[in-house]
Order: structure tokens, then C-alpha cells, then sequence
């Protein structure tokens, strides 16, 4: 299981170590950078690499790297995913994750990390457990503590929810207003060839959802035409039963924020977009290139198309580039070579087009 | 490993100007610690101060900033004597950052550790379960290695804890422990066993992971946790799950027989490579591991195939699994189908590990791995798929790269042009090893399919014109492989390709250009002295590898073609004679002695033709991930290709299963009902059987040697099982001989003398070590001896006969039931001694007749007819339930369709599961199901509707209470103090007169079987007949013991459960005291 775990940014410090089983010397990391000095970017090293006594897993967020030492024969997707999880619960804890945020709060992270692994096998993960466990610095609780003099990071008891079957929701939970929020998200991925024409797209979506309600809540939710939802994917609170029976999400909720469900409808569904683009784009060697794209809204039955971005991320080679787009602003950045350019409302009269070299 | 080879060769100067490699560096760069350590000494005098203090808040400051220390990695461990000393703190916050601070300095300073441990075994017996778990958690994780016998005593005492929380904890200790003191294993093991019953979901996870870390060959310990664990699957957290699932593939995989062995030599599902010699070497270790047992045999197996109902289960729930949203869980299923599930199912898999490709880039590039190498088995199932494998550009590139692979082995004739063409803007890509790899891929496209061949060369001719250097090296190299493959009559390529010679640089392919040259000089005999006319002239400028060629080839034409070359090859060898290579070199006086032989004739003249023009076999351009066959999908050694620490291989499938009733929970029945004694051997179940094909042999030839005289006939016998156990079918056909076959072994073995039956009992014994050890019941042994007299005259068998042969069935009924082998040796141990006592009066092989009540009447129902009767077997569904047979008889007119069971009317507490869907009933036809309920211990019916399409039913079943029983396994000194606890209260008695058929043991035996499903215990009183049982439901122990005392029987029943007992007591008196049997 997960022996120890390395933080570091992208400046290659090791600003953060949690051992859980006996402690493997930082030394260990020099593998990791030496793989990470040939990759070209900081995507590009490979997830797991061997070293002669360990195996090393790591993740890249936020610009962080999340480096995981394994002595032992364990499933990669397991690390990897657990890896995430401490990322989303670092979010979740200091809304964000980032090199300053953790170095902050190191002792509560440094706890957080304790109690999410016993002996490398995660004991407590749901976010709702920990934060019972060891309570979120807000800056309300800062004050009481230097006020009164005393800190209680630290809860008494143990949340009952670790102990019921639903391990996610902390009972007794009360609001005045009860209230629940769903957010579906969806993104459409496409790969659009040179003569404009989709070759494939598909769809990935998400309902996130901010629940606020009193007690153990039951929920339901209906879908008018669930079939279209070919594969999806539940939070733990949600019973699989009923959804293979009945196409019925049911649930109880954890509380607060949490995803949950995502799905995914594939490529051969016919999936309609709804913009279609059109590029000319040609590279040069040496002198330059010419780039031109012109958006426009497909059939979309008289819905308008808001804030629509286009970004273009530029080959290495690609120095400058001058762009005037006759609609919304648009910006390059020189050394990650990403051309940002923010359209805005589409409309179909004057369609948007960007056009330079 | 794919992964280190993409990232080998470019990039060198990439990296961050500020990264420092190594971790000493940071220490300066780190501006939080620079406070702390400009006056280190003054600053650890402070916080030292600051710890001793009385002040909660500064030792909590304090421990706060060591804390921090630690975390950033720096050395804290002088402050541990400090830090000890505030373990006893009050405050729950300070109390807990000094159990951080000990977890991670105590194994540095094991002495001072100890003082803490007093504190831990207090907080160990803290009534909060929070307190209690962290204690077991930080004192199982200081790694003192004195400490361990406490931590023994911990963990014991933490296993037994109320609350799953500490258990969990627990679980996890006994990994830590182990590793401390590995010879703490066996007491390690009886603990993890009671943790495995456990049966919260908390707890599941963490045990199967001590499990898997401990004592991973263990399987006698899954057996009967085994169905538990399927059905606890949905509820387990997920990072349980993972890990269960991962454990039960192996289980699957020594239990059950494989489900794909019918259609493995089915050609349809062709892997893409060649190495489709990789499943026919599968089946040809599958004949080798039958060789030993008959070919027939395996032949019957395979047609005669039925998917375990354990293995069935495991699998549906697995299934629901696949919508997890932690990538690792869906991963764990996907390997499970692809390893156990039968071809036909494996393909619902893809659809989640699709989905998967959308999740974060680490897990987009394990799961391409895993099903790049699943493709290369199983196209078939991510062919629908082909689009979500196309490239993105912001793929980063070892995901790109996997893809590629992946389209690669998707190809087939149908869709091999949208493939070129996706390939064909891949090659424009600007990334330069994408690009090479992507030519790559199209050579083995165009290897594979032969229908493209020649447009795939013809592309890649037209890519050699490139600007592009590394695009150019990289299709000449391809098509030097492909044109090898299919030399015929490509000239205009190779003359194309000569002619490019001059501009291309990279030396790889130069090289090729000139082998190909070489190996085909005869097709170009005008060009080949050409280039090499050329290439002489700039010999010395090239790459060694370029050099080599050109000798190559200069060798090559100086054999075909002397007459032009001779001079040239020559001059080309003089210069590599003085080559600063020494290969170079070395090739140039080798070569020199084939074709200008210095003085004397060398004998290696004659050959050189057959030397270097032999025709070379064609390279296979195959995936690299065909290899990967032999790992576990998903596992870490699975993705780098080479076997990870601690990594165990994933078992083949048992050529025949072991026996699937280890798995039931409780005691199965040693009878079978049936009317007709002789008929138990045709219920013999069918991997009984093959249980016995193991032990029998063995067994046999060892009673041959004791007793020689009726080796011939022994012999017979034995053959006769073997046949037998293919197929249940043509043991019936064989059964009346069997019958023959029994009597006269049983005459003989009866005849013969004393001096044999000590043997006998040793060879039993020997037996049941054997059994034992295996931990398969010997059911079959007992099944077969119980197949003995139907009638009063033969039922007076010599008891010292049956010495042995009680012994064996005794025996096997505990291993059957109780499954540990603790348990099983427990029981040996009362066995044996009642071999010694035995006078006792245990006599087996009655077959008790089972009622068969009816449940619906003909004339009521419109012909349907609905019997049914109790199996007293353990029950599939649910060891607390009953398990009930029922038999559907159409005498009607016209078929039933769709019967099942509707609307259920059941008290609480009571259970039934359903019998699977009769399909349809035809007329006269006749069909039987199973089903269960659980009654809850008690005689109230359960009601429940059976709907067809034609009618429906309303039904009430209620048990008879010596049906709510499952036999009891005890010896007689258990039985003795089970007695002594049940007395009072809970004891009823009756008398009865007993008729005088019935006076005989065997006439008792069948008379107290045939109401209750109890189990004999052996007495040492020839006139008393114990047996004991226990409830399905809450497992009440049951005692019935009958005296028999001239022509009155005493009868007595102690239970707990004083209805139990009273309406037990009823029936047993009753069945003695009536005449018939």
C-alpha cells in the first residue's frame, strides 16, 4: 500500500513528507526528478516509473506534484485516484490547493494525511467524516481561538456517520431552510478535421450537487428520458439497484457539495454541436503562418450561445502572433503559446471571426 | 516498458532552471523554516521550554511548530524526550500531535518510546471509541519491536471490540504487526479469521487487505466468508471494494473451472497479432494438465458446463460496480470479468473503462494500458468504440502513444480506412515522436492487413519525400520491414529508395536503405554497384551502423556480382580495416575471408553464398503489449510489464473445481432423500465427484495392498467411478451395476478377518489427514457408504466393520461443515477418540425418506401441480434460510407460462428468495426448483402468491419445526456439557412405547430423521442415541437424546427455545411410537 507520500511544487522542493509506514529517505525523489528533467512539460512524466526498490506514482495538479512511494505490488488506479482525493479534499478543506495553502495550514494537512491512511490503506476519505475529525480552519474559528486561548481542531467524538451505513452523512445535521441545488454540467469533447467536419464528439456530464437539508433526507430524482444516459457514474450514496432496475437516481445525500453523478454518452451517438467552426490554419517554418477561424451557431432552436471562448494552444515554435478578431478581445501569452480569445454571445447575423499571422 | 521508452531520448534542457533534483537544496529555499533555523539551538531551547510549560495553549503552539517541522521534512527527533513527556496531556489537541510526533520518531528512539506505552494501554480501554482506535492505531505504528506482544494483546482484545471503527483499526494493525515480528503469524491468522466473520461493511476492506498482506495463500479462510463478502460488495467503501475485488479474482481462479472452455478453440474472436499461438499454447497446457486425467473426460466436462451459482454471484455482484465513480473500482471489475467472467460478458465492461478516458490524465494513461493489452485479446469488445481512442492534441504524449497502439490493434479490413486516415494527420503532427510512432502503427497495419499493404507503401513512399527527417528515417525503416515480409516485386520502391540515399542523413536509415539494397541486389542490378560506388567514396564520414552496412552490402554484390564490385568491396573493406571502430574492424577482416581469400583457399569460401544470401525470416511487427498477458489486468506489474515486490500471479484455472460446498456456511446434510437407498449415488453431486477422483485412487490402492484378495474386484469398482464422474447422467446408467458392485465388496470386506480391520482403521485415519489437509470435504466417501442395506436383515452389520468407515464420515461431515481447518481438527480430535471408544453405537448410511407435501392440487389449479420438499442442504441463498425443492407437474391442458413468485406476505424477520423465473411449462412437462426462507425459528407460515400468466395462486408454507434445523457437529463430551447448560427449563421429556420394528438403533435412526434434520453424536452408552442440531436462524443449539430402555423409548429435547423444544418433543414421539417406518 501507499508508503509515502512527497508533495512537491514545480520548482522541485519537497515542501511536504507523510511517512506511514517506516520513513524512505527524500533521496527517493531523485528518480522522480530525473524522469521529470526528460520529460519536455510537467504532463508528460510518466505516472508511474520503478526505481530499484520502489515504485513511484505521482499525480500533477494545480502545478503541484502529488508523489506517492510504493514498495509493494499495488493497483496503480488505486494510488492515482487516491492521490486525487487528497487533492479534491485539500479544495475542500482550504478552497484551494495550492503550494501557499498547504503550506499555511501544514499541521492540519499534516493531519488530514493521518487520518486518511492507516499503515497506507485509506481509513477515513469522505470528507464529511474528516471534517468532524479534524475541524476546517475558518477564519471565524481564528478569532475564538486567539480570543479565548484555546483551540479545539479536534473533535471529541467520533462522527456516528463512520459507524451507520451511510458513511458520508453526519447525523444530525439542521438548517432553517432547507434547500438543494443541482448543477448539470455538460462538455462536449470533438475533434474537428481540417475541412471542419466533427469526427467524433461526445459528451461528458456532470450534476454536482449543494444539498442543505435537515436530517437523513431520502431524494429522488427522475429522468424524462433516462436512456439516453448510456454510462454513468454515482457517488457512493447513490443505490445501483434502483438505477438498474428502475432508472431511478435515490439517494441519501452527504451533506454540502459533492458530485453526484456523471455520465457519458460516446461517440456513436450522434451528437449534435452546437457550433461549428471554421479554420484555416497553416504553418510556415521561418516566416510564420496564417490563422483563421470563424465560429457560428448551429441549429440550436433559438437558444443563444453565451460566453463562448475560444482558446488555441500554439505549436513551440510559434514566437508571436498578431491577431485581430472583429468581435471580443483575444490575447496571446508568449510562453505557454496559448491564444485566449473571448467571443461572447454569438450572433448569427455577424458571425465572429478571428483572422492573422 | 513503453513508459521509459517514449521519454528516453529528446528533451534534455527542459526543465525548470530552479528545480534542485534533491531534497537538501530546499532547506535554504524554504523560507518558512529559515525563521527556525538561523539560531537552531536557541529556537528547539525555546519550544523545549514552551512544551514544559503548564500552559496548554504554548505546549499546543509548540507542538504545532514541531509538527510543521516534521511535515516539511526536517529532523525533530531531539525534542522527543519533551514530546513524550506531554502524552499523558489532557488536552485531546495537544494529545493527538503527540501521537503524530511518536508515530513518526519513535522507531529512532525505541526506549524513550516505551514510557508511552503505559499511556496508550490505558487509552486503549477509554470508553470512547475514538480514543480507543487511535491508541491501537499509534501503538501498532511505532515499530518498537519489544512492544509486540502488547500489540498482540491489542489487537485481540480490539477484534472483540462493539464498535467496527476500532475493529477496522485493528484490521490494519495486523499487517503492522506482522511486518514487526513475522512470527507472530499464526496467532495473526486466527485473529484475521474472526475479523474476516466480521460482518460490517466497515470492516471488510481492511480485513481482506491484512488478508491479502498476511497470508494470501489462505484460501480455507474465504470459503465461508466468501458469499458474505459478494453480497456485502455493493456496501464496502471503495477503496475496499478494490482490494476485495482483487482477492476474489484469485479466488475465482483456483475455485471455479474456467467458463471459456468450450469455445476456446473458437477461431471468431482471432487476436490481431500472430500470436494467436499464445491461446493455442493455453490449450495445449490445458490438455497437458488433463493427459493425467482422461481426455474424455475433459470433453464431457466442457460440453456439460454450468457456471458455479458462486461464481455467478460474484460476478452479478460485481456488475453494479462498473458505475462506481472511483476509477479503481470500475478497473478492479473490468479485471475481474476480463479473468473469470465467460467471453460473452467481458464486453460490458468497455463501456465504463470508456468512460474512465475522461477522467485525469494519470488515470487515462493506466487505463489505455490495461486496454491496450485487453484489445490484443479481445477486440472484439472496444471495436464500437474506435473514436473515443483518437488522438487529441492535448493528450499528453505517453496517453497519445497508447492510443495509437490501441487503434493499431482495433484495425480490421472494415475499418482500416478511417484508421489511415485519423493516421494520416497524426503523421503531420509537429510532436516528432508521435509522429515516428504513428508511422510505426501504420507499418503494422499495413503487416496485418493485407488488403492495405500496398496502399500503406505507397503512403509511406510519399511520406519519405517529408520535410521532415525523423518522419522520412522513421518510413524508411518501416518499409524496409514490410518490404521484407513481401519481397516479391516491389523494384520501384527500392529503386525510389536507393535514390534517396543522398538525402537522407539519419544514419538508421541509411542503414536500412543498404541492407535492403543488399538483400535485393539482384532485383536492382543496375543501381546496386551504384550506391555503392557511392557510398564508398564518403565511407569514412559515416555512422558506425551505416558502416557496417555498406560492408554488408559490398559483400553481398561482391559474391552476386563480381565481376563489377570486386574492386569496390576491396577498397571498402581496406578502409574499415583501419577503422577507429574496432567492430568495424573486426567485421572487415571477418568478411575479408569470404570474399578475397588470402593465400590458401579458406574452406569458408564455399559457403559464403549460403552464408549471406540466405532468405532472412521477416520480422513480426507485433504490439509490445501481447506480453502482458501473463500479469493481472490493472496491477502495477501489469503496467510496467515486469513483476512488482509482493506481486502474486494470477492462478490458472483448476482444470476441475474444488469443491463448491466449502463454501456453504453451515453443516450440509450427510443424507439425501430418497426413497430407494441405492439411489444416493446418483445424487452424488457432480464436484463430489470429482473430489473423489482425486482421493479414491488413492484410497483404493492402498485397501488393494492390505487386502489383495479382492484387488480384481476394487479395481472394478474404481473404474467404474472414474467413468462415473464425468457426468452425473451416465452414473445413473452405471448406478445398478454400482449396487452389484457395493454388495460384493461389502460381502468381502465383511468376510474379511480382524487383522485387516486395524489396517483399515489406519488407512482411514490416513485419510482423513489427507482430507483434512485439503480441506475438501470427503463427501463422497461418506455419500458412498451410506449407500448400504435397504432391509432389516443386512442392516445388522458387524460394528467392529463399521469401525472405519464412521470414522471417514464423520469426519468428512465436519470439514464439510465447518470449513476451518481448526475446526475440522477439532473435530479429528473427537473422532479419534471415539475410534477408540468404539463400542459406540454410531451407525450411518440410513437414508431417511422425505415427505413430499403438496402445495397445489391439480384439480384446483387447472393442472398445475405443486409439490414440494424440504432438501436439507444448506441453503444457496442464505445459510439461515430453508432450502426447499419445488416441483412443478403441468397435467393440464394447456401450458403455464412465466411463473414466479408475486406479492409475499411474511412476518417480519422472515425472509424468502425467490426460485429464478420458470419460463414456460409445458403440457405433462415437469420441472423443480429451489428456493429459501427463512422462517425466523419459528412454525408461522409464509405466504406468498405464485403467479403465471394464466393464474395466480395464493400459498402458505410452514416448516415442521425438525425442518428449521441444520445438523450439529459435536463430539460426546461437548454434547455432555451442552446437556449440563440446557437443563431445567429447558429441558422437556417424554415417554413413549416404541413398536418392535422400530427396538433396533437403525429403526430409532430413521424414526428421529425423518422429522428433524439433526445429526448423530456418538454415545458410549449402547442404549442411549444422542444427536444434536441447531436453528437455522439464530443457531440454537438443539439436543435430542432417546433412551431406549426394553419397549419404552425416553425421549429428551434441551433447547433454549422452549417451543422448539416442546413441539420437537411431539414429533419425535409421534414418529418412534408409529409403527411404520
Amino acid at each position: 500500500m501507499i508508503h509515502s507520500l512527497f508533495v512537491i511544487n514545480c520548482s522541485g522542493d519537497i515542501f511536504l513528507e507523510k511517512h506511514w509506514k517506516s520513513v524512505i529517505n527524500k533521496s527517493v525523489c531523485d528518480y522522480f526528478f530525473e524522469a521529470q528533467t526528460k520529460a519536455s512539460n510537467p504532463e508528460d512524466v510518466p505516472p508511474v516509473i520503478v526505481t530499484p526498490h520502489h515504485y513511484i506514482i505521482h499525480i500533477f495538479r494545480n502545478k503541484l506534484y502529488f508523489v506517492a512511494v510504493l514498495t509493494t505490488e499495488v493497483a496503480p488506479l488505486f494510488v492515482i485516484e487516491f492521490l486525487h482525493r487528497i487533492f479534491d479534499t485539500m479544495v475542500d478543506y482550504f478552497s484551494e490547493c495550492s503550494e501557499t495553502s498547504l503550506k499555511e495550514h501544514i499541521v492540519v494537512v499534516y493531519e488530514i494525511l493521518d487520518e486518511m491512511l492507516d499503515n497506507g490503506f485509506p481509513l477515513a476519505v469522505e470528507s464529511n467524516v474528516l471534517k468532524e475529525l479534524i475541524k476546517p480552519p475558518n477564519f471565524l474559528r481564528t478569532i475564538a481561538d486567539t480570543v479565548t486561548g484555546k483551540a479545539s481542531g479536534f473533535g471529541a467524538t467520533l462522527p456516528s456517520g463512520q459507524l451507520s451505513t451511510v458513511p458520508w452523512r453526519r447525523t444530525g445535521v439542521k438548517y432553517t431552510n432547507n434547500e438543494a441545488y443541482f448543477d448539470m454540467i455538460e462538455e462536449i469533447d470533438a475533434i474537428i478535421d481540417k475541412a471542419g467536419i466533427a469526427v467524433t464528439a461526445e459528451i461528458q456530464g456532470y450534476i454536482d450537487s449543494q444539498v442543505k437539508l435537515s436530517g437523513m433526507p431520502d431524494l429522488t430524482l427522475t429522468f424524462v428520458n433516462p436512456r439516453i444516459l448510456d454510462d454513468v457514474s454515482f457517488h457512493p450514496c447513490v443505490r445501483f439497484s434502483r438505477w438498474e432496475s428502475e432508472k431511478i437516481v435515490s439517494f441519501i445525500p452527504p451533506d454540502g457539495q459533492f458530485r453526484l453523478m456523471s455520465y457519458h454518452i460516446g461517440s456513436y451517438n450522434s451528437v449534435n454541436l452546437p457550433i461549428y467552426l471554421k479554420h484555416s490554419i497553416a504553418y510556415r517554418e521561418g516566416s510564420g503562418g496564417k490563422f483563421d477561424v470563424t465560429i457560428g451557431p448551429k441549429q440550436n432552436l433559438g437558444k443563444t450561445i453565451e460566453n463562448v471562448v475560444l482558446q488555441v494552444q500554439f505549436p513551440k515554435t510559434v514566437l508571436s502572433a498578431t491577431l485581430t478578431s472583429n468581435q471580443g478581445k483575444n490575447s496571446f501569452d508568449p510562453v505557454s503559446k496559448l491564444m485566449t480569445w473571448d467571443v461572447g454571445r454569438i450572433d448569427p447575423a455577424k458571425l465572429p471571426n478571428i483572422k492573422g499571422s | 516498458m513503453a513508459g521509459n521508452g517514449f521519454q528516453a531520448s529528446s528533451y534534455a534542457n527542459d526543465r525548470p532552471p530552479s528545480s534542485t533534483g534533491s531534497g537538501e537544496a530546499d532547506v535554504n529555499t524554504d523560507p518558512a523554516s529559515s525563521g527556525f533555523f538561523t539560531t537552531d539551538f536557541k529556537k528547539h531551547e525555546d519550544l523545549k521550554s514552551m512544551l514544559d510549560s503548564n500552559k496548554d495553549s504554548l505546549k499546543l503552539e509548540a507542538m504545532k511548530r514541531i509538527i510543521g517541522m516534521v511535515a516539511k521534512g526536517k529532523d525533530a527527533s531531539d525534542l522527543f524526550p519533551p514530546v513524550v513527556k506531554n502524552v499523558v496531556s489532557k488536552n485531546l489537541e495537544v494529545k493527538k500531535l503527540v501521537y503524530v510526533y511518536l508515530t513518526r520518531y519513535a522507531e529512532e528512539q525505541q526506549d524513550l518510546a516505551l514510557l508511552s506505552i503505559s499511556t496508550f494501554q490505558r487509552a486503549l480501554k477509554d470508553p470512547n471509541q475514538l480514543i480507543r482506535a487511535s491508541a491501537l492505531r499509534v501503538l501498532s505504528s511505532i515499530r518498537v519491536s519489544v512492544i509486540a506482544p502488547i500489540m498482540m494483546l491489542a489487537i485481540k482484545e480490539a477484534v472483540m471490540d462493539m464498535s467496527p471503527y476500532v475493529r477496522k483499526t485493528a484490521a490494519h494493525a495486523i499487517p503492522k504487526l506482522y511486518s514487526l515480528d513475522p512470527e507472530t503469524k499464526d496467532q495473526l491468522i486466527e485473529v484475521l479469521d474472526r475479523l474476516l466473520g466480521d460482518k460490517t461493511t466497515l470492516v471488510a476492506g481492511s480485513a481482506i487487505q491484512a488478508y491479502v498482506e498476511i497470508c494470501p495463500e489462505r484460501m480455507d479462510l474465504i470459503h465461508k466468508n466468501y458469499r458474505k463478502l459478494c453480497n456485502l460488495l455493493v456496501d464496502v467503501e471503495e477503496w475496499g471494494q478494490v482490494v476485495i475485488l482483487n482477492m476474489l479474482t484469485h479466488y475465482c481462479r483456483t475455485q471455479f473451472v474456467s467458463p471459456n472452455q468450450d469455445d476456446k478453440q473458437d477461431e471468431s474472436e482471432r487476436p490481431f497479432y500472430e500470436s494467436s499461438e499464445k491461446d493455442s499454447d493455453d490449450d495445449e497446457d490445458d490438455d497437458d494438465e488433463h493427459e493425467d486425467g482422461d481426455k474424455k473426460k475433459k470433453n464431457e466436462k466442457q460440453s456439460a458446463y454450468i457456471m458455479d451459482p458462486d461464481h455467478r454471484l460474484l460476478l452479478r455482484q460485481s456488475k453494479p460496480l462498473l458505475n462506481s465513480r472511483n476509477a479503481a473500482v470500475v478497473m478492479a471489475v473490468a479485471q475481474l470479468y476480463h479473468h473469470c467472467a465467460p467471453k460473452s460478458e467481458v464486453g460490458t465492461v468497455a463501456r465504463s473503462l470508456i468512460r474512465l478516458l475522461r477522467c485525469h490524465r494519470e488515470i487515462q494513461y493506466v487505463v489505455l494500458s490495461n486496454i491496450a493489452s485487453m484489445t490484443s485479446k479481445r477486440r472484439g469488445i472496444f471495436e464500437p468504440y474506435l473514436k473515443s481512442f483518437y488522438v487529441r492534441s492535448s493528450d499528453p504524449l505517453h496517453v497519445k502513444l497508447l492510443k495509437l497502439e490501441i487503434l493499431t490493434s482495433l484495425a480490421t479490413e472494415t475499418n482500416i480506412s478511417t484508421i489511415l486516415r485519423e493516421f494520416q494527420t497524426y503523421v503531420t503532427s509537429s510532436d516528432k515522436e508521435f509522429a515516428a510512432a504513428t508511422i510505426q502503427a501504420i507499418g503494422r497495419c499495413a503487416s496485418s492487413i493485407a488488403e492495405v499493404t500496398d496502399a500503406c507503401l505507397n503512403g509511406l513512399v510519399r511520406l519519405m519525400s517529408n520535410r521532415d527527417e525523423a518522419v522520412v528515417a522513421e518510413s524508411v525503416v518501416v518499409i524496409k520491414k514490410l518490404l521484407q515480409m513481401r519481397p516479391s516485386e516491389h523494384k520501384d520502391i527500392i529503386t525510389y529508395m536507393a535514390k534517396m540515399v543522398d538525402k537522407i542523413t539519419v544514419p538508421m536509415a541509411r542503414a536500412s536503405i543498404l541492407w535492403l539494397i543488399g538483400e535485393y541486389s539482384e532485383r536492382v542490378p543496375k543501381i546496386a554497384p551504384d550506391v555503392l560506388r557511392k557510398m564508398a567514396k564518403n565511407f569514412v564520414n559515416e555512422e558506425d551502423i551505416v558502416k557496417l552496412q555498406v560492408l554488408n552490402l559490398s559483400v553481398k554484390l561482391c559474391i552476386t556480382n563480381p565481376k563489377q564490385t570486386k574492386l569496390l568491396c576491396q577498397y571498402v573493406l581496406n578502409l574499415a580495416k583501419y577503422d577507429q571502430n574496432y567492430d568495424i574492424r573486426d567485421r572487415s577482416r571477418f568478411l575479408r575471408q569470404f570474399v578475397l581469400p588470402s593465400d590458401k583457399p579458406c574452406a569458408l569460401a564455399k559457403y559464403a553464398k549460403k552464408v549471406f544470401l540466405a532468405t532472412k525470416p521477416a520480422p513480426i511487427l507485433e504490439s509490445n503489449f501481447s506480453s502482458r498477458d501473463s500479469y493481472q489486468l490493472g496491477s502495477l506489474s501489469h503496467l510496467l510489464n515486469m513483476k512488482a515486490t509482493g506481486y502474486q500471479d494470477l492462478p490458472e484455472w483448476p482444470s476441475v473445481a474444488p469443491d463448491p460446498s466449502v463454501r456453504n456456511v453451515e453443516l450440509p446434510p450427510v443424507w439425501k432423500e430418497n426413497r430407494e437407498p441405492i439411489k444416493g449415488k446418483k445424487q452424488k453431486q457432480p464436484a463430489a465427484d470429482l473430489k473423489s477422483f482425486y482421493s479414491s485412487s488413492s484410497e483404493e490402492e492402498e485397501s488393494s495392498e492390505e487386502e489383495s484378495d479382492e484387488e480384481s474386484e476394487k479395481d472394478g469398482a474404481s473404474e467404474e467411478e472414474s467413468e462415473e464422474e464425468g457426468t452425473e447422467d451416465s452414473s445413473k446408467e452405471a448406478s445398478d451395476e454400482e449396487s452389484s458392485e457395493d454388495d460384493t465388496e461389502e460381502s468381502s470386506s465383511s468376510s474379511s478377518s480382524s487383522s485387516s480391520e486395524d489396517s483399515s482403521e489406519e488407512e482411514s485415519d490416513k485419510e482423513i489427514k489427507k482430507t483434512v489437509k485439503k480441506s475438501v470435504p470427503a463427501k463422497e466417501s461418506s455419500v458412498k457408504e451410506k449407500v448400504k442395506p435397504s432391509s432389516g436383515g443386512d442392516l445388522l452389520l458387524d460394528l467392529d466393520d463399521l469401525g472405519p468407515t464412521t470414522t471417514t464420515t464423520s469426519v468428512a461431515a465436519a470439514s464439510g461443515g465447518l470449513l476451518t481447518p481448526m475446526a475440522a481438527g477439532t473435530a479429528f480430535v473427537a473422532q479419534t477418540n471415539q475410534a477408540q471408544t468404539r463400542s459406540s453405537n454410531i451407525l450411518q448410511g440410513i437414508t431417511v425418506p422425505t415427505k413430499t407435501y403438496e402445495l397445489l392440487n391439480r384439480l384446483s389449479t387447472g393442472g398445475l401441480t405443486v409439490t414440494y420438499k424440504y432438501t436439507r442442504t444448506i441453503s444457496l441463498f442464505s445459510p439461515k434460510m430453508v432450502s426447499l425443492e419445488l416441483t412443478f407437474t403441468n397435467s393440464g391442458e394447456a401450458p403455464f407460462t412465466a411463473i414466479r413468485i408475486g406479492e409475499k406476505k411474511i412476518h417480519s424477520g422472515m425472509e424468502i428468495h425467490d426460485f429464478p423465473e420458470i419460463a414456460s411449462l409445458g403440457v405433462g412437462a415437469s420441472t423443480s426448483v429451489l428456493m429459501g426462507i427463512n422462517f425466523n425459528d419459528t412454525t408461522q407460515p409464509a405466504s406468498f402468491q405464485l403467479v403465471s400468466e394464466q393464474k395466480t395462486f395464493s400459498l402458505a408454507i410452514s416448516a415442521p419445526v425438525g425442518e428449521l434445523l441444520q445438523p450439529h457437529t459435536m463430539g460426546e463430551a461437548e454434547f455432555k456439557s451442552q446437556l449440563a447448560k440446557l437443563s431445567g427449563m429447558n429441558e422437556n421429556r417424554e415417554s413413549c412405547d416404541i413398536p418392535e420394528n422400530k427396538r433396533t438403533p437403525e429403526g430409532i435412526y430413521s424414526s428421529v430423521l425423518s422429522v428433524s434434520n439433526v445429526l448423530q453424536v456418538p454415545s458410549s452408552d449402547p442404549d442411549v442415541f444422542t444427536f444434536a442440531a441447531h436453528t437455522l436462524a439464530s443457531g440454537t443449539v438443539v439436543l435430542i437424546s432417546v433412551r431406549l430402555a426394553g419397549k419404552v423409548a425416553k425421549i429428551t429435547v434441551n433447547c433454549e427455545k422452549m417451543v422448539i423444544g416442546t413441539m420437537l418433543i411431539k414429533d419425535l414421539k409421534r414418529a418412534l411410537s408409529s409403527p411404520t417406518i
